[in-house]
């Protein structure tokens, strides 16, 4: 058979469309296994917390711990049971160590007194990811500065840079102190690497608010999108005044005070 | 060259020996917290990095000050250090193996040590400072090793070492620079966010370094035949002095700072250090005996008598080495962490394992030192012969 | 040919031999038994087709990878949807999903590890952090 040279760009063209479509094919075709979101998760362009601690004070019960009971159940948080090695993803402190140099020493009682509640503020402008030598502390796209423990070296550099003391290590074996009912559906951690609140990314992903969140009786907290305006923590911010925890280092918490 | 190692007198080998003793005691120290992990230190959520990290640091600079005699001898052709460059960058060698093993056992994770490569992050100082370290010993292995072997057998070393020996000095620079940028880059940990780390840190290397240099010198010349010359001591403690002096200065210019802007944040960790915080003083004994030491070593080196007294100036360098060591490798790092992120004061002070590993990581670095002085000055007395 | 200090040699070589063919003579003829996973669980027993994520000589030669492949996916991508070949779709986690089926690790996982000789509970060191379902035995 004779080939001219129209006939051999023609076959040659149809070729390369074939080789071209393969990947549609297969998208199409369902004979291979895929990777995708789940469709239930609630995501978010940045998400953020506002702290409204005056609802935390009065209408919460006396010493109430139910969001951070919550927490650490949901995530087999340890309790060591030492100041020196303590583990902790949510807690409470007193105004002059969550603001300090902000005290002035003339607060109303309850500012000076009562508890604000401290965790991971999930810095848009993050240190503990910008030292960490192997990224296992990492960025997502939605704002959550993530931990990967299965990368983890311990080297505790971003211990180091937090400066917000959000950041805790695994001293021993977690397992033994595990003194709430053990979440059979959350790993625990091993011995040697550095946890800290992840804003319940996997409740996210399950399409659930964090579990703090929805512990709260007195709807203290509000968790939302802060890039979107008709979120609810956009519009509790947008009607009462609010501060971040040491601004001036430029960080950018997600995580909102409104006092 | 290396079988010069394996031959020696009684006093090589007890010597090697002893410091076996305690490098099996750090290991085992070592083997007890791979197995029950960080808690066997006096480390907290509080206090992250303690004495293993400080000597890091503190070591990180003795290993920079080689470049204290490589630099004069081949830029500025200071022939009186041609006989010691060989010491200070066997030195380095020691030191940066020293640093090296620090991190390891710092680590909570040491098996993973390798995602450090296997993930390399250039936003990350630590791996920059891996690559400087690492590249350091190198350079300095393949350095030392080439001109001494060029020695013993008469000829002139090899070329292509020249541009290495040039590379080596930015390097030694750079590897206490990096090391200085791994604190000075943390927002809120404000005894640390200075300018000026990087000057201090290179400025207490090169006079601690040196101080061990000469008195290594020293060893070497009462227990070999291999005298590193008098006029090499002498210009190694005008360069120490210096260093001595501009370190204690660096040390005024933070206080100054801090306590005449009036900024409470500024002031909290030296007032930590070196007046107590809230009733916690742990560090204050130790911060004044680095004050008392660094004066009398300033006191001794200034005095023309005390260079011509062989004993004098070796009590001066002891001062000197230790006084710094207080400062860097407890001062510095610990001071860091207090008060913590949300001003509480929480102390630390290391336990006995945690010593125990630091001492034979140092017998490790002692050994390294010892066996590479032996080939160095073995080939010298043989060239000498 | 005379070989020097000839009797050190040989016993050197000897003792060398011995010791580096230890391990074939001192478990001759102590064949471990061959380990049988077990798939009769109560999740897998209901199943109208036994169907894993992927075919079974797949999943015995590959499943080491998948997993390590679903947690970057997971962990660092935020993907968490598997969909098999056959449209089925899964989550992506050992915990929560591969034990939600294989509910037996003592029967399943371990039998393979424990004759390939890895550390119970430590090599691979899922279990340390994962926590496995109840068993009764």
């Amino acid at each position: 058979m004779e080939t001219n040279r129209r006939d051999f760009l023609k076959i040659g063209g149809v070729c390369a469309l074939g080789l071209g479509s393969l990947p549609v094919l297969n998208a199409v075709a369902q004979n291979v296994p895929k990777i995708m979101d789940n469709p239930q998760a609630l995501t978010a362009k940045r998400w953020a917390m506002a702290i409204d601690v005056k609802k935390c004070w009065e209408k919460g019960k006396p010493g109430c711990k139910d969001c951070i009971l919550a927490c650490h159940t949901t995530h087999n948080v340890p309790d060591i049971g030492t100041l020196k090695e303590e583990i902790k993803w949510i807690w409470t402190e007193k105004y002059e160590n969550v603001f300090p140099g902000f005290e002035s020493g003339n607060e109303p009682h309850d500012i000076r007194e009562k508890p604000f509640l401290v965790l991971c503020n999930h810095c848009a402008n993050a240190p503990c990811t910008r030292v960490c030598p192997t990224k296992a502390t990492f960025k997502r796209a939605d704002g959550i500065t993530m931990m990967d423990f299965h990368r983890c070296i311990g080297c505790r550099y971003c211990m180091a840079g937090c400066p917000y003391g959000a950041r805790s290590f695994n001293f021993r074996d977690p397992r033994n102190y595990i003194k709430t009912e053990l979440n059979p559906t959350f790993p625990t951690r091993e011995r040697g690497v550095v946890e800290k609140c992840n804003f319940c990314e996997e409740r996210l992903a399950a399409g659930k608010i964090p579990a703090c969140v929805e512990a709260c009786a007195a709807k203290a907290l509000t968790f939302g999108d802060l890039e979107d305006p008709s979120s609810e923590v956009r519009k509790a911010l947008g009607a009462q005044y609010s501060i971040r925890r040491k601004p001036e280092l430029g960080t950018l918490p997600g995580v909102y005070y409104i006092i | 060259m290396l079988e010069r190692a394996l031959t020696g007198n009684t006093r090589y080998y007890k010597l090697l020996g002893t410091l076996l003793v305690f490098m099996g005691l750090g290991a085992v120290a070592w083997l007890t917290q791979l197995d029950r992990g960080l808690t066997i230190t006096g480390l907290s959520r509080d206090v992250s990095w303690g004495l293993y990290i400080a000597q890091f640091t503190y070591l990180v600079g003795v290993a920079a000050s080689a470049v204290m005699v490589v630099l004069p001898y081949y830029l500025h052709d200071v022939k009186a250090f041609g006989k010691i460059t060989i010491l200070g960058e066997f030195l380095a060698i020691a030191a940066v193996t020293m640093c090296l093993l620090f991190i390891v056992v710092d680590l909570g994770k040491p098996m993973r040590l390798l995602n450090v490569l296997l993930y390399p992050t250039p936003n990350s100082i630590l791996f920059w400072d891996m690559i400087v370290l690492n590249g350091y010993l190198l350079l300095n292995l393949f350095i030392g090793w080439n001109v001494l072997e060029a020695e013993r057998k008469g000829t002139h070393y090899p070329n292509w070492v020249k541009p290495l020996i040039y590379i080596s000095i930015p390097w030694a620079v750079s590897i206490h620079t990096v090391t200085a940028f791994l604190y000075a880059g943390l927002p809120s940990r404000h005894l640390w966010l200075t300018a000026i780390l990087a000057a201090r840190f290179l400025a207490s290397a090169f006079c601690s370094g040196p101080a061990l240099l000469i008195i290594l010198a020293y060893l070497v010349k009462k227990y070999s035949k291999f005298d590193p010359g008098k006029e090499a001591i002498d210009k190694l403690t005008t360069i120490m002095t210096y260093a001595l002096v501009i370190s204690i200065f660096f040390v005024g210019l933070e206080a100054f700072t801090a306590y005449y802007s009036g900024i409470p944040s500024h002031q909290f960790s030296l007032t930590y250090l070196f007046f107590g915080l809230e009733g916690h003083r742990g560090l204050v004994p130790f911060m004044w005996l680095f004050a008392a030491l660094a004066t009398a070593a300033t006191v001794l080196l200034l005095k023309p008598g005390t260079r011509a007294n062989e004993k004098h100036l070796l009590i001066a360098c002891g001062c000197v080495f230790f006084s710094m060591w207080l400062e860097k490798g407890i001062g510095l790092v610990v001071g860091g962490f207090i008060p913590n992120g949300l001003e509480q004061v929480r102390e630390y002070a290391p336990s006995i394992p945690e010593m125990m590993i630091v001492l034979g990581v140092w017998a490790t670095g002692f050994f390294v030192l010892t066996v590479l002085y032996k080939i160095a000055v073995s080939v010298k007395e043989e060239v000498q012969a | 040919m005379k070989i020097y200090d000839g009797k050190y040699i040989l016993i050197g070589l000897l003792v060398f031999v011995g010791v580096i063919t230890f391990p074939i003579w001192f478990n001759l003829g102590k064949a471990a038994p061959p380990p049988e996973p077990k798939l009769d669980t109560p999740v897998i027993m209901q199943m109208a087709q036994k169907q894993c994520v992927l075919p079974r000589e797949e999943m015995r030669t590959g499943h080491m990878q998948i997993l390590n492949d679903w947690r970057t996916q997971v962990v660092r991508n935020g993907k968490r949807m598997y969909v098999a070949a056959d449209g089925k779709t899964y989550e992506m986690s050992l915990q929560n999903e591969c034990m939600r089926c294989h509910s037996n690790k003592t029967q399943f996982c371990d039998q393979c590890h424990t004759y390939a000789g890895l550390k119970l509970d430590s090599t691979p060191y899922c279990w340390t952090c994962h926590v496995p379902p109840k068993e009764t035995k």
